[in-house]
């Protein structure tokens, strides 16, 4: 057993890049769900959007690096935000639920389709729309930083990240603690309530939508930035599932919630990962038990066991508190 | 600030509006010597059932107003209709002078009419003091861009904590402000949805079933509150089953059956009225209707 490999890779996991984008993603549906109530079952598109934003701005219409920013991160969540919560917030909370589940499908699939290969670059996706970003690193690309666990050009998409992900709690603290965050928690609550008190839940509930949009699409354009590609099967379903398992992990409803639950899920993941594989390579575990391509599938099996524990024995996630979560039930 | 100009609505002579009922004829859709809610030819069907069909009612401003009837007469729904959180197939309604058939129902509590509801919407994960709070209008701070500057609302935001906590004060329940809501009893929950009620500062105050599932220690104390709203010049409109509150505090009672208004007086006439005793007991009845006895 090599242990400084799995303490580097664990360390990976809690810090690292995915930590990042999972975490940015998760801030925002903690905005979503968290304290408006809103089910969003589809913020992997909001991350594709920002994703793509980026990419086909710079990419296929050849515009500035910053530009593209500009249009992954506030013009194509707006248009999403505007899109998915116009005809369903209104509605049953359900009803964003379906909605959004299918629009990052739809999106997924009609990004990856053949004939939109000159814009979208169909399954193979877009690339080499990163450059003006790694010109300004400041890291060499062939050193290694941070305790030797990332090379310079992840170094550098992890220090942003950090910067990012740090404004991001910040803004989210701000915003919740404020009147305004007064009323997202009064409409996940009970909207009825709200509107009898002359606040207009639909005005609230669309500002919600677009602000926890934002910060996804920050997540995904950092994603697409750090593997130097937008591709459609970065933004599939499971992709949304983890974004809820980090945030349902921190607890929802919390400030730091979400990113305790991605920096914990995937310090987890890497985790099992590293010491399953060097189990079987080792023979410890033996061929008879799980092979070497098993471990994938097999640690995801005991973060779904460990999020099972979780849920019958802290339902409110890791930051959440009981008596609070048990008034629901009144 | 004192208690009682916090929620005074100028302008209402209590007194005289009380007086000025004496002369309005007990009859469905009597004229009112100075309405501030008036509502013609409401009519709200769901499928083939008319829930509710009024041809003409008026509220009596700076007065308590009871809206009785058996179950399923349309109060709930009328009372829906009357604040905008159901739309009438047709009619029309107006508030203070207003028409405000085309008004959102959030812009209603800017317009000074503030509805509680039957079942209590207490904001249960949030401190009592956030729910009263949350029920100040015009807040600055309630735009998504001015929230992350404190600066740009902190001053109101402490002036509304200031009349939060005397509003609280006057319903005793000051020692529960950082109690989470869902914490607090049925009948505090009420007690709480009437004092979020007040901090929007209405002018007429529709309470949905204040009693219902309030425990008799605390029925008191929640009549004098209402009692409290007209005194200061708030115009209170209720539907209730509990005959006690209706006989105790209403100066008017209008009467409902099948979506129509049946008959309208003070609260001493209704238990005589013969199309009352019909709606709740059946036609063929022949003596007057006691209605401590029978509701």
């Amino acid at each position: 057993m090599d242990i400084s490999a799995i303490f580097d890779n664990t360390m990976r996991g809690l810090v690292g890049e995915q930590f990042v984008y999972f975490a940015l993603a998760a801030i925002g549906l903690n905005i979503h769900f968290g304290y408006t109530g809103l089910l969003n079952f589809g913020q992997a598109v909001f991350m594709a959007a920002g994703a793509y934003g980026l990419s086909m701005m710079v990419v296929t219409w050849d515009l500035n690096f910053w530009v593209g920013v500009f249009f992954g991160i506030v013009v194509f969540p707006f248009i999403l935000a505007v899109l998915l919560g116009a005809p369903t917030l209104r509605l049953r909370a359900d009803y964003l639920a379906i909605v959004t589940i299918a629009a990052a499908e739809i999106f997924r699939i009609v990004v990856r389709s053949p004939s939109l290969d000159r814009w979208t670059g169909s399954s193979d996706g877009i690339s080499g729309f990163a450059r003006s970003f790694y010109d300004l690193s400041p890291f060499d690309p062939g050193s290694r930083y941070f305790f030797d666990l990332f090379i310079g050009n992840q170094m550098w998409v992890v220090l942003i990240g950090w910067t990012v992900l740090a404004a991001a709690v910040f803004i989210s603290w701000l915003l919740v603690r404020s009147p305004w965050g007064r009323v997202l928690k009064a409409i996940r609550e009970d909207e009825d309530a709200a509107r009898s008190l002359g606040k207009n839940a639909y005005w609230y509930k669309m500002q919600a939508l677009y602000l926890g949009g934002v910060f996804g699409a920050l997540g995904g354009m950092l994603r697409a930035i750090g593997t130097q590609s937008a591709q459609p099967d970065n933004f599939i379903t499971d992709v949304t599932f983890f974004v809820w398992v980090a945030l349902i992990l921190g607890g929802a409803g919390k400030i730091m919630g979400p990113v305790i639950g991605a920096a914990l899920l995937y310090a987890i993941l890497n985790f099992t990962d590293i010491v399953l594989r060097q189990g079987v390579e080792s023979s410890y575990i033996p061929e008879s038990i799980m092979s070497g391509t098993q471990v994938g599938q097999v640690r995801f099996m005991l973060v779904g066991l460990g999020l099972v524990l979780l849920a019958t024995f802290r339902p409110q996630g890791i930051l959440g508190k009981k008596d609070e979560m048990a008034l629901d039930d009144r | 600030m004192t208690d009682d100009s916090l929620n005074t609505v100028s302008g209402v002579d209590v007194a005289a509006a009380r007086a000025s009922l004496a002369d309005v004829p007990w009859e469905p859709g009597a004229p009112k010597p100075d309405p501030i809610l008036v509502a013609d030819d409401v009519i709200r069907r769901f499928g083939g059932l008319t829930a509710v069909d009024v041809k003409h009612v008026e509220i009596q401003r700076g007065v308590i107003t009871a809206l009785i009837g058996p179950n399923g007469a349309g109060k709930t729904t009328l009372f829906n209709l009357l604040t905008n959180f159901d739309k009438p197939d047709s009619g029309t309604r107006v508030f203070d002078g207003t028409n405000i058939d085309k008004v959102p129902a959030h812009k209603i509590a800017k317009y000074g009419m503030v509805r509680t509801f039957q079942l209590t919407k207490a904001l249960s994960r949030m401190t009592v003091i956030d729910n009263m709070k949350l029920g100040a209008t015009n807040q600055a701070g309630e735009s998504m861009w001015r929230s992350v500057l404190p600066f740009l609302w902190r001053n109101q935001e402490n002036e509304i904590e200031v009349a939060a906590d005397e509003l609280l004060d006057r319903f005793n329940m000051l020692h529960m402000r950082d109690e989470f809501a869902g914490t607090l009893s049925g009948g505090q929950r009420k007690l709480l949805e009437m004092a979020r009620a007040l901090m929007v500062r209405p002018k007429m105050v529709m309470l949905d079933e204040p009693m219902a599932g309030v425990n008799p220690a605390l029925t008191q104390s929640l009549l004098q509150h209402v009692i409290g709203l007209r005194d200061q010049g708030m115009t209170v409109l209720f539907v209730e089953h509990d005959m006690d509150m209706v006989q105790e505090i209403s100066d008017w009672v209008i009467v409902m059956a099948e979506g129509e208004i049946i008959a309208e007086g003070p609260p001493a006439s209704i238990g005589a009225n013969q199309a009352v005793v019909d709606a709740y007991l059946g036609s063929h009845h022949d003596s007057a209707l006691d209605l401590d006895a029978e509701l």
